[in-house]
């Protein structure tokens, strides 16, 4: 079946357009480097390339257009000003919703397809609007982009190259080999070795790369053509092309070349024997070793290998591995049990009768501290940089500005900061919503901000980093700010607030997030969906993280969520609750106490109040919010103080604290439903399940919370 | 009936063999079977973890190798008595979808094999939870062995409490 390779295909492709966004955005911001244009010419032609061969003609006659367009701007034909970056941005957006029509199925927008590719046709010189596209051979080196001009009449001539590959191209799949089939395509080719380098035996670094080949090719081909050949292996090897012609313009060029290369022997003079074709390949012997892997690569793969590792190299070459995530996740539950198992080893251990038992306390630790460092790499397995959930960001931004008629920038930070895979998939929406609502709300128009003495275009900046044992992600935007008044107002229309109300600024912010709470005064097709920010709140919420707003009048609003660092771990109190063991989030903890008979005030018929501090705080019993029944009568020893989201604070009755430790957080889903008050379970050291309590919702069951009503809730809600 | 047992567990080693070999257990003083297949491993009992505002035939939740697995008392699934749950006790792990589940048993009692002919239709009697979770009774050794429906017993994603 094709299906695993086309499979294959579309993960490349993911990463294709990742590359191609990073390009087009660095080119946007200014960054006009050669190489940088390459990197993208050479993503877009490779998704071309396999769009080909799965005869996804859409896709196919897109990129070409695409790769077309760029190969002009890489032949200095066309200069990269602002409205051609512009429509180059939204054709590699388009070209993404086409990658993912193709794989997932369903329409694109014929409208915008055309009109893009209208807009393209414009950039390209008529002559080469014909979609003649060569599927990519298999068989190595010679990928000559599709579109080639021919500036001279096809005359004879000779160039002698100077080939000297680094030692990174082989490690990128290169093969010289390959190269050299491609020029002998091209005309007559000469090949000289050149292994003056290569030291003595015993100094031989596999890894280093000490051949250089002097090659004589005499060919009609322009010289394009045979720099093409060696497009891909640019910046990893040292080259010089000389044609005959340019000889002594290039004199002075040469001669430094010679110097460098200590009077590089000529190629010239007869004394090298025009070696056969196939000579490299044994003296290439010392090199085998160190490319054993990368040769058959360089036959079996085709040319997107190549290119991919090599848009790669500019940001540091890693190599990397693609897993599934099932895998991971079992390995994850391996070396949790792994470490439950080890826990239970030491208790079997020290109910020995064994008089000395300090070696095997020893290995034991040994054993444990082994464990922990297998389950720390295996965590960080799961922490993937923020990088392409950001650069999704860009385009979110780049829509939402062009449909409000705003010039709006996203300036990303700290890329690279690494969250747990799901927190990153679960923040897609949320960010969404924030940032279109950043460019719908905050950002004036154009003429309000020049009238403002801002600069025209809005700037929002997106930056995430780590903080103390979490993530923390800042949106910040220099537009108008909350608009105070009206937000007052409108939760005052929407009977969300009492008319009287009396808040302080922040509290006026924090309004935003109540549900049921939209400013746009007309709905706008972008930002008024009828979803509200209470859905980013709770979607933050959802993922253990919280959500923060800070707004200064006329200079902008900052939006502040920080998440746990990961999804899988967790810091809890073990309590035990009618002689079950359970797991309470620390971060919910505000405060723990040992409760007294003088703490506890009746209020009501079966309402009951702890008083700290003078203050009187409602009792929540977690075994009866839980519906498990108490074994005697004894009053909960225990009270742990929480605050929940809307800052109302509880005091939670449990019978005992006995520890707090990380835990694995283990999900029910597919166990059991939900259970009010119970958030996931968790694995102790004896092997036993305990629940991770949700604090939230065991307030919200205990029958005492009923003696709040909405409007207390409410008027908490806005104090917090 | 017969042919809809073939089609139920029509896979390869009803078409191999004629018989198949089922595990007989007890239930509340009563004779079960599941298709050997259909079982996972056999443990022995221990006590676990209760779920909060579960319904009485859910004991709640074990952990099988780290995975959280759920454990039904067969007996009050079926309707007869709660089991009080001993050490002599037998929890059967059966896969439901993929997903693995615990099934409380008193006790398995041996492996038989049955001639897929041999499999009466269930008579029909007065009592629901019967006839869905029953799909058919073999004699054997002259008792009646029940063959339950596993895919009717436990159905997932289980809603225990909304």
């Amino acid at each position: 079946m094709s299906g695993s390779i086309q499979d294959t295909f579309f993960e490349e492709c993911e990463e294709l357009l990742e590359a191609t966004d990073e390009g087009l955005t660095a080119i946007e911001g200014g960054n006009h480097d050669p190489e940088v244009v390459n990197a993208v010419f050479r993503a877009v032609h490779s998704i071309k390339g396999g769009a080909g061969a799965f005869g996804l003609d859409e896709l196919v006659a897109f990129a070409h257009r695409f790769e077309t367009v760029f190969d002009e701007v890489r032949a200095n034909r066309l200069e990269l000003e602002q409205k051609l970056v512009q429509l180059l941005l939204r054709s590699s957006d388009h070209l993404c919703d086409l990658v993912a029509t193709a794989r997932d199925g369903g329409e694109t927008d014929e409208a915008h397809h055309n009109m893009l590719i209208a807009a393209l046709d414009e950039y390209i010189p008529e002559e080469e609007e014909d979609l003649t596209f060569e599927p990519m051979g298999l068989g190595g080196g010679g990928f000559a982009p599709a579109a080639i001009d021919l500036p001279t009449a096809p005359t004879e001539e000779t160039y002698r190259i100077r080939f000297h590959p680094m030692k990174e191209m082989y490690g990128t799949g290169n093969e010289p080999f390959f190269l050299f089939q491609a020029l002998k395509e091209l005309g007559d080719l000469e090949i000289k070795l050149d292994d003056t380098e290569l030291p003595g035996f015993d100094a031989i670094d596999v890894a280093e790369s000490y051949l250089a080949w002097d090659l004589v090719l005499t060919t009609t081909e322009p010289r394009d053509k045979v720099e093409a050949v060696f497009e891909f292996v640019e910046g990893l090897c040292e080259l010089s092309i000389e044609g005959d012609g340019d000889a002594e313009a290039d004199a002075a060029a040469l001669a430094a070349l010679e110097a460098a290369f200590g009077a590089a022997p000529s190629v010239e003079d007869g004394e090298a024997a025009p070696a056969p074709f196939e000579q490299p390949a044994p003296a290439q012997a010392p090199e085998a070793e160190s490319a054993p892997a990368a040769a058959p690569v360089a036959d079996a793969a085709p040319a997107p290998k190549a290119d991919t590792a090599k848009s790669e190299q500019r940001g540091g070459p890693k190599p990397t591995l693609r897993v599934e995530l099932e895998r991971v996740d079992r390995l994850i539950n391996a070396v949790g049990e792994l470490i439950i198992n080890h826990s239970m080893l030491a208790q079997q251990i020290a109910n020995l009768d064994v008089a000395d038992m300090r070696d095997v306390e020893t290995e034991l630790e040994g054993f444990k501290n082994l464990a922990r460092d297998i389950q720390e790499g295996v965590m960080s397995i799961r922490a993937q940089p923020v990088k392409p959930l950001f650069q999704r960001m860009a385009r979110i931004v780049r829509e939402a500005s062009s449909a409000t008629g705003k010039t709006c920038k996203l300036v990303t930070e700290g890329e690279n900061t690494e969250v747990d895979k799901t927190v990153i998939e679960r923040l897609s929406d949320p960010l969404t919503h924030i940032l279109r609502n950043a460019v719908d709300h905050g950002i004036e128009k154009p003429e309000d901000r020049e009238s403002g003495g801002k600069n025209k275009v809005g700037e929002i900046r997106l930056s995430a980093s780590h903080r103390s044992g979490s993530v923390c992600i800042e949106i910040k935007d220099d537009g108008a700010g909350v608009n105070r008044p009206r937000v007052k107002q409108i939760a005052i229309d929407k009977g969300l607030i009492p008319e009287n109300a009396e808040l302080t600024d922040s509290e006026i912010d924090n309004l935003l997030f109540l549900p049921g709470f939209s400013t746009a005064k007309e709905v706008s097709n972008l930002s008024g969906r009828g979803v509200g920010m209470d859905v980013v709140k709770n979607a933050v919420t959802g993922l253990g993280g919280r959500i923060n707003i800070t707004s200064t009048p006329g200079k902008g609003s900052t939006f502040t969520i920080i998440l746990p660092l990961t999804l899988a771990v967790m810091d809890g109190m073990v309590v035990s609750v009618a002689d079950q063991t359970m797991v309470v989030p620390i971060t919910s903890i505000v405060e723990t106490m040992r409760g007294s008979d003088d703490m506890i005030n009746n209020l009501g018929a079966d309402g009951t109040l702890l008083s700290i501090r003078g203050n009187f705080v409602p009792i929540c019993d977690v075994a009866g919010a839980l519906g498990l029944e108490k074994k005697d009568d004894q009053p909960p020893g225990v009270y742990l103080l929480v605050e929940t989201e809307t800052g109302q604070r509880s005091a939670l009755a449990v019978d005992d604290i006995h520890d707090q430790r990380q835990v694995v957080i283990k999900s029910l889903d597919g166990v059991c439903g939900e259970i009010a008050g119970v958030a996931a379970a968790t694995i102790l050291g004896d092997g036993k399940i305990a629940m991770i309590l949700d604090p939230e919702s065991i307030i919200a069951a205990s029958p005492s919370a009923a003696a709040f009503d909405t409007e207390r809730r409410m008027n908490n809600a806005v104090a917090s | 009936m017969q042919s809809q047992v073939e089609v139920k567990h029509g896979d390869q080693e009803v078409k191999h063999a004629q018989f198949s070999e089922f595990v007989s257990f007890t239930v509340a003083g009563q004779a079960f079977c599941l298709k050997i297949t259909q079982i996972r491993e056999i443990r022995r009992w221990s006590p676990v973890t209760i779920l909060p505002h579960a319904p009485s035939d859910v004991l709640g939740v074990m952990n099988l190798r780290g995975a959280v697995i759920p454990i039904y008392d067969l007996s009050a699934r079926f309707g007869l008595h709660q089991t009080e749950a001993s050490e002599r006790n037998v929890v059967i792990v059966v896969a439901v979808g993929g997903k693995p589940v615990g099934l409380l048993a008193e006790s398995v009692s041996e492996i038989i094999s049955i001639n897929p002919d041999d499999i009466q239709d269930t008579p029909p009697v007065d009592s629901r939870y019967t006839m869905e979770y029953i799909q058919g009774i073999i004699s054997h050794d002259e008792t009646m062995v029940r063959i339950i429906n596993l895919d009717a017993v436990i159905s997932v994603p289980e809603q225990v409490m909304m």
